[in-house]
């Protein structure tokens, strides 16, 4: 099994020792009627952007289990090193665990290093484990860091393919996001304009693509210094109206009166305890 | 070292191994349906119906438009909810204001809420075998003045209701419909009958909430009040994401 242990590499090549198995699986299971679980997808809109001082990057907070959204809340920008954070589209928990792994192996490796870990060596092993498994980890990562060599950017794809841009976008609402940075994207801007500007991209994914929704969370990395900001901008409320007054009643009241939920029958079972032995251990909070 | 690509392509139905690498003849095949979204309520009261519908038009993961309601108002006393496939949707009520005119020229009279449901049955059954793919809600009053509600299904089945959810989101308003309004799952609860202001309040709330969850529901809700009075319509913005 291609497990991911740290003691030994993998022996050349993925692993189809469960192809068989999974196939078998499929045809036993729509026999009796039943379909094989599917993953939950992000449907998400992600991006990235390289300033002056750094990178800026952006991702939506919405997660979709097929056309209903499971996590109005969720966070699509992870940690990969101190100086390293990675935004992930496509399958939650292969974006979750791929970068968790990678987080890890790179803080083993930074310490056998001695040296601040670099964004091009995180982008060297996302991509050689996701190509290992052809495509079948549903990852797509926009990876962002400042390192000793200055800030970079990568997107990288679920087969294993990866790019060095200025600007990158990923996910269902990419279109919509890249046709922002088209617009308005040059090179060597200020902080608050590139914010502006991701936060901007990320809206046009929110408004115009049903994958992607609720809040704008932005990183914005530059050199010593990480602002991790969770929301940056909350796009949409849950029923306020635009440009109504304050202090007016805008929804009903749903509170239950207790009794409500009926009690069928009560079953009481006392256990008849005997208290045997009292021991007092203290703790040291110091 | 004669190394072979392998996936679980090459596996067959039983789990052995396939013989060749042909991937078969495939087929394609022209949809002449497509599946636009949106979601329709109507609740019906002592003396007034209420036909509510978000107004987002959406195709896969895209936005038609954000202002295309799906209430269409039929008479005086009747409003129908129409929601599914757009085009369908178009050509349904083309066909139905074609048919109120030949009524009310043969019978110099104004078809009721219930004559409406009766046809609007037989108009779907009538292409039981290439269905019109709308699910229809009529919402009015009937001949003694009180609210009706009126649902089908693609194929023209149909039944009087007091309130039903039916298009994207159905799944999630209905549960709680049939707790407010049918009192269901309740103990020791007064059953108050509706009024008017309460069940707009309701409909509002409940389709904030589908506005959360569904992301075919959202942009703007229209709510059509009838009453002996007339039509009355509200615009309500939702979220837009």
């Amino acid at each position: 099994m291609a497990t991911l242990a740290v003691r030994r590499a993998p022996l050349g090549g993925f692993s189809f020792e469960n192809c068989k198995r999974n196939s078998i699986l499929e045809s036993e299971a729509s026999k009796v009627g039943f379909s094989v679980p599917t993953a939950r997808k992000t449907g998400t809109t992600i991006c990235g952007v390289v300033f002056k001082d750094g990178i800026v990057l952006g991702a939506d907070t919405r997660a979709t289990e097929g056309m209903v959204v499971a996590d109005k809340n969720c966070s699509k920008i992870h940690y990969i090193s101190p100086n390293i954070y990675c935004c992930g589209a496509g399958t939650a928990a292969d974006t979750e665990m791929t970068t968790q792994i990678i987080s890890s192996n790179l803080e083993l490796h930074a310490l056998s290093t001695g040296r601040q870990p670099r964004v091009a060596t995180a982008n060297r092993m996302l991509k050689q484990m996701l190509f290992r498994y052809q495509g079948y980890i549903g990852a797509a990562l926009v990876l962002g860091g400042v390192d000793c060599n200055g800030p970079h950017l990568y997107s990288i794809y679920p087969h294993g393919s990866t790019d060095k841009l200025p600007y990158v976008t990923m996910g269902s609402g990419s279109l919509a996001a890249m046709a922002v940075f088209e617009d308005r994207y040059k090179t060597g801007m200020e902080e608050e304009e590139a914010k502006q500007l991701v936060r901007d991209a990320i809206a046009a994914g929110i408004f115009n693509d049903l994958g992607s929704g609720s809040n704008i969370d932005l990183c914005v990395i530059t050199k010593g210094n990480v602002d991790y900001i969770r929301p940056h901008d909350e796009a949409n409320k849950k029923g306020v109206r635009h440009g109504e007054l304050e202090g007016v009643q805008l929804t009903g009241d749903y509170r239950y009166k207790r009794g409500t939920t009926a009690v069928l029958s009560k079953v009481v079972n006392p256990l008849d305890l005997e208290l045997l032995e009292e021991t007092v251990q203290t703790m040291d909070t110091s | 070292l004669g190394l072979k690509m392998l996936s679980a392509q090459n596996f067959g139905e039983s789990g052995k191994m396939k013989e060749y690498h042909y991937a078969g003849p495939t087929e394609h095949r022209f949809s002449p349906y497509a599946f636009n979204g949106g979601t329709v309520l109507a609740v019906a009261g002592e003396d007034f119906a209420i036909v509510a519908s978000d107004t987002r038009l959406s195709e896969g993961y895209s936005i038609h438009s954000r202002d295309s309601p799906k209430c269409y108002k039929l008479t005086d006393t009747t409003v129908l909810g129409c929601s599914g496939f757009h085009g369908d949707c178009l050509t349904l009520t083309k066909i139905i204001d074609a048919r109120l005119k030949m009524y009310k020229h043969s019978n110099n009279k104004t078809m009721t809420s219930g004559a409406i449901a009766a046809m609007l049955s037989t108009i779907l059954y009538s292409r039981r075998f290439f269905p019109y793919y709308v699910y229809n809600i009529i919402g009015g009053l009937d001949e003694q003045g009180k609210g009706a509600v009126y649902s089908f299904d693609p194929v023209g089945s149909y039944q009087r209701d007091t309130y039903k959810a039916g298009g994207s989101a159905s799944a999630m308003l209905q549960p709680l419909l049939d707790n407010q309004i049918g009192f269901k799952n309740m103990e020791g609860v007064e059953h108050v009958p509706l009024t008017k202001d309460k069940a707009v309040q309701l409909v509002k709330d409940v389709f904030v909430s589908a506005a959360e969850r569904d992301v075919y529901t959202g942009d703007a809700l229209r709510i059509c009040i009838v009453t002996k009075e007339g039509i009355e319509e509200q615009n309500i913005p939702l979220r837009k994401d």
